[in-house]
């Protein structure tokens, strides 16, 4: 009965959508407010019909209800709440479901926040979102419908992808999606600003909390998602340039990109065209991922979900959707005015560098992703593009990125001072060639190349910190002063502090992780140990264990150094008796910032005596890693609360209407 | 039972973990074995789903890592080689794509965003500064006469 009313309120959801498009673009043309009011109304009940959709679906699967078929395919009684929770979108039908879900909470958020935004803009906005969610459902319910029955319910489900059933993997798609999608209300600012034929400081500003906030999320998203990779996957990497990765990673590079050159539009009212561009851009590259991911086209290390025939349907929703958004915006954008003027050393160039670099980068990857796929139509060759494609051309243009970023906020806007950004950075030059240098005394083997990242590391962080001291005068007046300003800096550039101070610590994570990672692996008896950099690690034990869905061996491994215990470590290798799947959970032993990453491998008996595959790695300073996104994630989140993001703000410019 | 159904298992090994550095498989050679790792980053499982033959598990990387590993042996350079594997199964299986005529977009493509987006600037920004061809005397004077105009 719960399933059928779940899948009564999908079908219902459409509906509203579509009435959400009519009442909302009618509202617009007749200048109705109580059709736009109720195209509004509308946006809130389709949100709701699909939360209910939502919990009926999440409902089958925390009862294990078999009859539906979606839960027969993905979940088992013996599975652990949680995964029985999470097996809710761990599928092709649950996760477009999760998507709508996000979808239209984005549009009804876009209606409760939105009060500021002009008459017009805010209709066509919630039409436009209205759209999106028409064509999304429509697919969820024809073509993706999870909570369609079977006539004959087996006893027993087919269950979960065992490397699936993590906690940060039972997150992380909820962060990506709510980021993913968080980018269609920017989408439907920009086509209802193009349609208006208005794109001004006002609706940058209104533009930005929305690019803030889904940017924030999908930070977190992707951290989860190669933290889990790190520790599930057993061999220690983060990030593989693999399709799926690259997927996600696109509309990150892009929102990163908007939120910059929104900026230059907010206030000086430049670039206007570049940023709406930008705005349609993030989330065409949504759902390009979303459709990359689904259809099946590329091969994936992390393939899910894989059905070509609906990718097909996806591939379609893309190219109308943005088809159409991209039209409007080569008919409207000659009419955008060209904004402020600015010198060649000023903020605004500084931030179109940004820009002209990120473009690139994304560039990069999106050729990266798609040239194999090219290139086979074009001339039936195939081709690889690996890791070593990507380190070749992203990896410079991120340095070069990085090189120029602390100068870029320390420039006045129009005319910049390049002698006296020279005087406030010489100090983040000395502290990032001591840092590179001392990097070099002691590591071994010594690499120059990796020496220098692991120092623009510390001069983003450095060069945040100045910029952070130059808008306090810290040292140069009173400390009270000092505090006064301190106290009274605006969250943004909080916000854009921590950005840039996390970028900073994650470059000198990965880049010294990558370079000086030690790895070590023996067969080991009982008893017998193996030296990993400066640890020994000896496998003190191996005993059987029952996880609720799973047999396990268990390892009792103590890893110390010169003689001293250092910590104990348990890392296991399980067998999922439902599929057959075998995983290895690392045992992970933190010393500081770096980790010591063991795997149980397999059984290796050396005659009568009983041995194990053991693999070590030192992974150093792999913390900064993750810890890197999550400050840079942290810094969106203070920036959204400032207040001079507070929807309210742009009303004054409201025209008397 | 259980025992025996683990190590079954643990044969069939679905999930690959960095395979390369079996104690099993290595090279004697330090050198010689870090020459081999760093060929296998490069080069594709080809019937796994994206993954080097480094990381993967599979029966298929396991004979080109052995096949890598004897040519080592025998003294033959990492081009040498990877010539070898190209003439065997295509391009396909380097991870990096050749700078080849074909590949040319692939390999341009990022920094011609760079150049193009560095050429619009460069014209944004001429178009609004003083012409060139003034002495710096005229322009001062022009920029004063505008300035005093907005005022």
């Amino acid at each position: 009965m719960i399933v059928e009313a779940g899948a009564f309120a999908l079908i219902l959801a459409l509906a509203l959508s579509i009435a959400q498009v009519v009442l909302s673009a009618a509202g617009r043309i007749r200048r109705s407010a109580p059709l736009a009011g109720a195209g509004e109304g509308a946006a809130l009940a389709a949100f709701a019909a699909v939360a209910m959709a939502f919990a009926a679906l999440m409902h089958a699967f925390v009862v294990s209800d078999f009859s539906v078929a979606n839960v027969a395919a993905n979940s088992h009684t013996a599975k652990p709440l949680l995964y029985r929770v999470a097996g809710t979108w761990g599928s092709h039908e649950g996760s477009m479901l999760l998507w709508c879900l996000a979808l239209t909470g984005f549009g009804a958020a876009a209606v409760g926040l939105g009060g500021s935004l002009p008459r017009g803009l805010r209709a066509l906005t919630v039409a436009t979102q209205g759209v999106l969610g028409t064509v999304f459902l429509a697919y969820t319910v024809l073509a993706s419908n999870p909570l369609v029955r079977v006539l004959t319910p087996p006893v027993e489900g087919r269950s979960l992808n065992p490397l699936l059933q993590d906690p940060a993997l039972a997150i992380h798609p909820p962060f990506l999606y709510a980021g993913y999608v968080g980018m269609s209300v920017v989408f439907s600012l920009a086509v209802a600003a193009l349609i208006e034929g208005r794109i001004d400081a006002a609706w940058s500003r209104w533009v930005r909390p929305w690019a803030l906030a889904a940017w924030s999320l999908l930070t977190v998203g992707i951290t989860l998602g190669a933290f889990w990779a790190y520790y599930e996957l057993g061999w220690g990497g983060w990030w593989f340039w693999d399709p799926v990765e690259n997927a996600s990673f696109m509309p990150w590079l892009v929102a990163t990109a908007l939120l910059h050159s929104a900026v230059v539009t907010e206030k000086r009212g430049a670039l206007a065209g570049w940023t709406v561009f930008l705005a349609l851009s993030a989330f065409t590259f949504s759902m390009l991922g979303a459709f990359l991911v689904r259809s099946g086209v590329l091969t994936s290390v992390h393939a899910f979900a894989v059905d070509p025939k609906r990718g097909v349907l996806l591939l379609i929703i893309l190219g109308v959707t943005s088809g159409l958004a991209f039209t409007l915006f080569a008919w409207r954008a000659p009419s955008l005015g060209q904004g402020g003027l600015f010198a060649p050393i000023s903020r605004e160039s500084a931030l179109v560098l940004n820009n002209i670099l990120l473009a690139a980068a994304t560039a990069t990857v999106l050729l990266g992703t798609l040239y194999p796929l090219i290139r086979e139509a074009m001339s039936g060759e195939s081709i690889s593009v690996g890791p070593p494609y990507f380190n070749l051309t992203f990896t410079p243009l991120m340095a070069a990125l990085a090189v120029l970023l602390p100068a870029g906020p320390l420039l006045a806007w129009k005319r910049g001072d390049a002698r006296g950004v020279a005087q406030r950075l010489w100090a983040a030059v000395l502290v990032a060639v001591a840092l590179a240098l001392l990097v070099v005394a002691i590591t071994s083997p010594h690499k120059a190349f990796a020496a220098a990242g692991v120092g623009l590391g510390g001069w983003l962080v450095v060069g945040a910190l100045v910029e952070l001291l130059e808008r306090t005068r810290a040292f140069r007046a009173p400390a009270a002063e000092t505090w006064h300003r301190l106290t009274g800096l605006p969250r943004g550039a909080w916000g854009m502090t921590f950005a840039h101070l996390g970028l900073g610590v994650f470059i000198m994570g990965a880049v010294f992780e990558t370079s000086w990672k030690v790895e070590a692996a023996e067969t080991l008896p009982r008893g017998g140990g193996l030296d990993i950099g400066a640890y020994h690690v000896t496998l003190d034990d191996v005993r059987p264990v029952a996880g609720p869905n799973y047999d396990a061996d268990r390892g009792t491994i103590s890893v110390t150094r010169a003689g001293k215990p250092v910590c104990q470590v348990a890392p296991e290798r399980r067998l999922y008796t439902v599929g057959g799947e075998t995983t290895s959970e690392v045992g992970l032993c933190y010393r500081g910032a770096s980790h010591i990453y063991i795997v149980l491998g397999e059984r290796r008996d050396s005659g009568a005596q009983p041995a194990w595959l053991v693999r070590a790695y030192w992974n150093p300073w792999a913390s900064l890693i993750f810890l890197g996104p999550v400050i840079m994630a942290l810094g969106g989140l203070i920036s959204l609360s400032d207040r001079r993001l507070r929807l309210g703000v742009g009303r004054r410019r409201e025209p008397a209407a | 039972m259980r025992r025996a159904r683990l190590l079954i298992a643990a044969l069939a090994g679905v999930l690959s973990l960095a395979a390369a550095s079996d104690p099993a498989e290595r090279l004697k050679d330090p050198a010689q074995e870090a020459q081999a790792r760093q060929i296998f980053r490069d080069v594709r499982c080809l019937v796994c789903q994206n993954e080097s033959i480094d990381d993967s598990e599979a029966e298929l990387a396991h004979d080109l890592r052995q096949i890598v590993r004897e040519q080592i042996r025998a003294g033959k350079s990492s081009a040498q080689i990877k010539a070898f594997l190209t003439e065997r199964y295509g391009e396909f299986v380097l991870l990096t794509p050749s700078f080849s005529a074909g590949n040319l977009a692939l390999w341009a493509g990022p920094f011609l965003v760079v150049i193009l987006g560095g050429a619009l600037l460069f014209a944004r920004l001429r178009n609004r500064t003083p012409d060139p061809d003034l002495t710096p005397l005229e322009a001062q004077r022009l920029r004063t006469l505008s300035e005093d105009e907005t005022r």
